[in-house]
């Protein structure tokens, strides 16, 4: 069967999105049936779900299998000799493998389960930290998520790093021209964003991985706002490790994965140490397992591991390329629309084939919060605030803005039931 | 409107945050406090002269949204004049009432249009919105009876 065919049936006259960009622009929402979340009111109007950059709604096969894994297969992994102890071993090995092949690793052990992106790129920092010495430097962005940003800050202050940042252009870019003076021989770790979480941007990793290389830098990448948006793959980045969150594509929530190069992966020191991840304890020393066991220490979400590969399966199913044509389809329509409003900042390139799925504004009339709390009485729901990016906000020079964020089940409907939702909001403000 | 915004956006507390009060900076300042909610960016800055036990003068300057604004509005028309005292007690009693689910300010304490304001708690994330400016007067106060340094407010306790 056609995967279109799961999807609901375009309306009389519409043709349903088929992955040639530019055919996209009247079609329906993708396989929105099988989000039972969907189905809600809010305040007696449909749910208009639209800060998917947050995180994603979860589809019932997803639900389903969490469910089903306590039900039928529920014991803790990699220790106990019975049936249930193999089987959720079984799942959660699994849910290894299965996110390897999403982005196309060699071998599963270069997958690193943990709570989500944070997790991981804490991991990297901590993991990294024996191996600096005082004047190393850290290479980050202007528009990087506090995961990202956070844990290095930590890491500088304490081991005597001097952190750098590739500045944000007023177009909302990465000032490439500023790269090579900014890395150099003590250049140790270059970590950047992937897609902005604010801008919406897709940054050129590749090309910023290559000049990062030759000056021998480890390159992390957070790609929490890409993976399952675009096609993504460790290679295709040209990263050493990279990180993303279960929950931001179709999974479950407290899940997350650090993928990386062996070699590199090898290199970092545990962050977490106890149960799990041991290979030999005395009552006074203790030595490691191997990757990527070496950085599991506990017990790990295994009932979300054995429903994210679902998640995945659905991707797969509408294919990377087809849900992307669809993300332009509806970020090139909204950014029409709301430019179309009149009053409206709106940050990062207009041209939704460089960037992701997502749009920020700001609306000198309303403020952010007003305009979310408006919306959400309309049914629409979207993000208000700083999205964990201050100073990528002082940057911008407002301390808010409105974040509206697509993904499969949205439509073209819920982009208007937005512009109508803001037309609303300003009007309750006389603007 | 509809879903309840008529109780949150009533219009005096757009009136309020359209043309806030008391945003002059005053000429002579005896303390300064500033708050934030950090998990907005919403950030207030309160000017406060003293005249023996009364404020006589206060200025409050607001990067907020409409709830922010409008209870720095509010509070700077209903504390401006008042004593420390009375000051003090409205802002106690209001962030009572706002943890409440029906309580109401005393006829008492003159709260003005801070009666309105309560209707926020209906809304429980803008709680903090409308307490903002309230809890970094309360700061204020308490750091001149301590005789300390005023200190930073955050909605985040």
């Amino acid at each position: 069967m056609d995967s279109q065919d799961r999807s609901l049936p375009a309306p009389a006259g519409v043709h349903p999105c088929d992955g040639q960009v530019g055919d996209c622009s009247h079609c329906g929402p993708l396989l929105v049936e099988r989000f039972p979340i969907l189905k809600r009111t809010i305040g007696g109007r449909p749910l208009v779900y639209l800060d998917n950059g947050a995180t994603t709604q979860k589809p019932e096969a997803v639900i389903a299998a969490e469910a089903r894994y306590y039900r039928e297969n529920n014991a803790n992994v990699h220790r106990g000799m019975h049936t249930l102890a193999a089987e959720a071993t079984d799942l959660y090995e699994g849910c290894r493998s299965r996110v390897a092949r999403f982005l196309g690793m060699a071998r599963p052990q270069q997958v690193v389960i943990t709570r989500g992106t944070t997790s991981a790129l804490n991991l990297v920092a901590e993991g990294l930290a024996g191996r600096m010495r005082p004047g190393d430097e850290i290479l980050l962005t202007g528009m990087e998520h506090h995961a990202n940003l956070v844990p290095w800050i930590r890491l500088a202050k304490r081991e005597g790093l001097v952190l750098r940042h590739l500045p944000v252009t007023d177009a909302g870019t990465l000032d490439l021209s500023r790269l090579s003076e900014l890395l150099n021989s003590r250049t140790r770790v270059v970590s950047l964003t992937h897609v902005s979480n604010v801008l919406g941007v897709i940054n050129p990793v590749a090309e910023i991985a290559a000049a990062a290389r030759r000056r021998g830098a480890i390159v992390v990448v957070d790609a929490a706002q890409s993976v399952g948006h675009l096609p993504v793959t460790l290679d295709s980045l040209g990263a050493d490790l990279m990180a993303f969150s279960a929950h931001k594509t179709y999974g479950p929530m407290g899940l997350g994965f650090l993928a990386g190069r062996a070699e590199i992966l090898e290199e970092l020191d545990p962050l977490e140490v106890g149960g799990e991840m041991i290979d030999t304890v005395t009552l006074d020393d203790a030595t490691w397992a191997a990757v990527p066991l070496r950085f599991e220490a506990g017990t790990p979400n295994v009932g979300a591991a054995a429903a994210f590969p679902h998640a995945l399966d659905l991707i797969d199913e509408v294919s990377l390329e087809r849900l992307r044509t669809h993300e332009i389809s509806l970020t090139g329509a909204a950014i029409e629309k709301l430019q179309r409003l009149g009053g409206l900042t709106l940050y990062g390139p207009l041209d939704p084939s460089e960037r992701g799925g997502l749009i920020s504004f700001h609306d000198p009339k309303v403020h952010a919060h007003d305009m979310a709390q408006l919306l959400d009485s309309r049914g629409v729901a979207v993000r208000a605030g700083h999205h964990c990016a201050q100073p990528l906000h002082q940057r911008l020079g407002v301390a808010a803005t409105t974040r509206v964020s697509f993904s499969l089940y949205n439509s073209h409907d819920d982009i208007d039931a937005l512009i109508e939702g803001i037309g609303y909001a300003r009007s309750v403000f006389g603007a | 409107m509809n879903s309840g915004m008529d109780e949150l956006y009533r219009e005096v507390i757009l009136d309020h945050h359209r043309n806030p009060r008391s945003a002059d900076a005053l000429g002579a300042v005896d303390a300064e406090a500033s708050g934030k909610n950090p998990s907005c960016g919403d950030e207030v800055t309160l000017q406060l002269a003293f005249d023996g036990d009364k404020i006589s003068g206060i200025c409050v300057q607001s990067h907020g949204c409409a709830i922010a604004t409008a209870s720095g509005s509010i509070l700077g028309d209903l504390v401006g004049g008042r004593s420390v005292a009375d000051a003090g007690k409205l802002a106690g009693a209001f962030k009572q009432v706002m943890h409440e689910e029906d309580g109401e300010l005393a006829d008492e304490l003159d709260p003005g249009d801070l009666e309105v304001l309560t209707g926020v708690r209906k809304f429980p994330v803008r709680v903090k919105c409308a307490l903002l400016p309230w809890i970094t007067l309360m700061e204020a106060l308490a750091a001149r009876e301590q005789g300390r340094d005023v200190g930073p407010t955050t909605t985040e306790v």
